[in-house]
């Protein structure tokens, strides 16, 4: 019963979401398949929060690794859900300005930390040991070069050939693996509604 | 003890981090723009189409990102809401990221205010639901049961905006700035395959070679790739005017332009050094 139960519902909305497709009698049960997803979606929200909370409770109370932080994200997230709900969260409340101010900085500064890293990396990786990995760095180079004023500056043919490079060898590339992504994603989704995929629900055999 | 060559392989993480910090600092500090040359491609296809827009046009803007990749998509974001207002068409917003909400309302009252438009009539902010995908296509059919009300919690039935929108299909040209997913590729699935309605795109720089294919099957009508898509798109809205607004891509282009010199300049020390100590151990294949 454990396993009939999500099966089966697995199942029939899948069919049910390729059938509305093609015979219209079907269409209003996929709109209401929808509808129920987005709510189900919606709860997930709640989950992950109280799920956040719970982490980093348990954290605190057992010490656990780098158990110094856990107040930090707990009084974060408080501080956020508590300004929205008592001001809102329109501009000019504390709400907005803790996000814009806080959050959106802090936020821009951890991704900004991916340049050091990809410079970091590309000294110690970006070796030109064979033809392919040569090619590659050339390619690399040239586009580098094309998506920046300085380039053109150097060689005004360079964002040229930069935007062919990306206009025809990448999306060549780019074109193989999303067709093979989207088969594989299609051999999965049909695996997965006639039950022959089953890790989604959490390793039951 | 270490050869030149091994010591310039092996330079201290440290020392990269300073040098690259100081090449985008620097630049920053000093506020010197480089010209942006404008050549033909997704950055001025995209310009193209908003510019042959008729005014009253309606535009769905999709705030699909958040803070993190604010820096490239927020440039954008204000240059395109500037030529959007400036064109006197009307744009209706909304987020499939939560936090791309306050973002894109920071961005449609600050234009707003400068070029005097007004909320519910030139614009309204529809706010996030949740359901990606399976959000727009609901929209496909009803935006009105998806969003009965906007971001302020008004009801989007009094708003003259949304008099002559109900469905995805009343639109005419729908941009998603994007950071990932959902975002571009879900508006091109479930609405302009759908509905037949342009889509244009922003995305970071990372994730600009994997729209490609899109544009060359037109899916995509246009594709404005991080902060030098919006430095383009920035340059491109302010030919012809006589002040134009403070952006903020033109002058990160001339940090990045440094910050991508000194990079290659890494990769090739780590070339020679790599070389040398290969030559040193048996020589070049």
């Amino acid at each position: 019963m454990r396993l009939f139960v999500p099966l089966t519902i697995t199942f029939v909305a899948g069919i049910i979401m390729i059938l509305q497709f093609f015979v219209p009698a079907t269409q209003s049960m996929g709109e209401s398949l929808q509808e129920w997803y987005m709510i189900v979606a919606s709860f997930a929200i709640f989950i992950g929060a109280a799920n956040l909370l719970q982490v980093h409770a348990h954290r605190i109370r057992f010490k656990g690794r780098n158990w110094k932080y856990s107040p930090v994200t707990i009084v974060g997230f408080t501080a956020m859900v508590l300004t929205g709900l008592i001001f809102g969260i329109e501009k000019g409340t504390p709400f907005n300005f803790l996000f814009l101010e806080m959050v959106a900085p802090m936020s821009a500064t951890m991704f900004s930390l991916l340049a050091f890293f990809v410079a970091s990396a590309a000294f110690r990786a970006f070796r030109a040991s064979n033809w392919r990995a040569t090619l590659l760095l050339i390619s690399a180079f040239v586009v580098m070069l094309g998506r920046v004023p300085i380039g053109a500056m150097i060689w005004d043919r360079i964002p040229l050939i930069s935007e062919w490079i990306m206009q025809v060898p990448n999306l060549a590339g780019q074109r193989a693996v999303m067709i093979g992504a989207a088969m594989g994603m299609v051999a999965t989704s049909l695996r997965m509604i006639f039950g022959i995929e089953r890790s989604y629900l959490g390793g039951a055999d | 003890m270490a050869t030149f060559t091994e010591k310039l392989g092996n330079i201290d993480r440290r020392i990269i981090f300073t040098v690259i910090a100081l090449s985008v600092v620097i630049p920053l500090a000093m506020r010197f723009n480089l010209p942006i040359p404008i050549t033909p491609g997704p950055s001025t296809d995209m310009f193209d189409v908003v510019e042959a827009l008729p005014a009253g046009s309606m535009v769905l803007l999709s705030f699909d990102y958040d803070p993190s990749t604010m820096p490239e998509l927020q440039p954008m974001a204000f240059a395109l809401t500037q030529h959007l207002m400036r064109k006197d068409i009307k744009i209706v917003s909304m987020a499939l990221w939560p936090m791309g909400v306050s973002l894109g309302n920071e961005v449609l009252t600050s234009v707003s205010d400068s070029l005097g438009r007004e909320e519910y009539v030139d614009w309204v902010n529809l706010g996030y639901k949740t359901g990606g995908g399976v959000l727009i296509v609901r929209m496909g059919s009803n935006i009105k049961s998806v969003f009965p009300e906007d971001y302020d919690g008004n009801s989007v039935d009094d708003m003259p905006i949304m008099d002559h929108v109900n469905k995805l299909g009343d639109f005419d040209m729908i941009i998603s700035l994007s950071a990932g997913d959902p975002g571009v590729p879900a508006w091109i699935m479930m609405a302009g395959d759908r509905y037949d309605i342009p889509i244009g795109g922003g995305c970071t720089a990372v994730s600009a070679p994997q729209f490609y294919p899109y544009l060359g099957t037109g899916q995509l009508i246009g594709l404005l790739g991080g902060l030098k898509g919006a430095a383009d798109y920035e340059t491109l809205v302010r030919i012809g005017m006589e002040n134009p607004p403070p952006g903020t891509a033109i002058p990160g282009m001339a940090a990045q332009s440094v910050a991508h010199l000194v990079i290659m300049l890494f990769i090739i020390l780590g070339n020679i050094s790599y070389l040398a100590e290969k030559k040193k151990k048996g020589g070049v294949k």
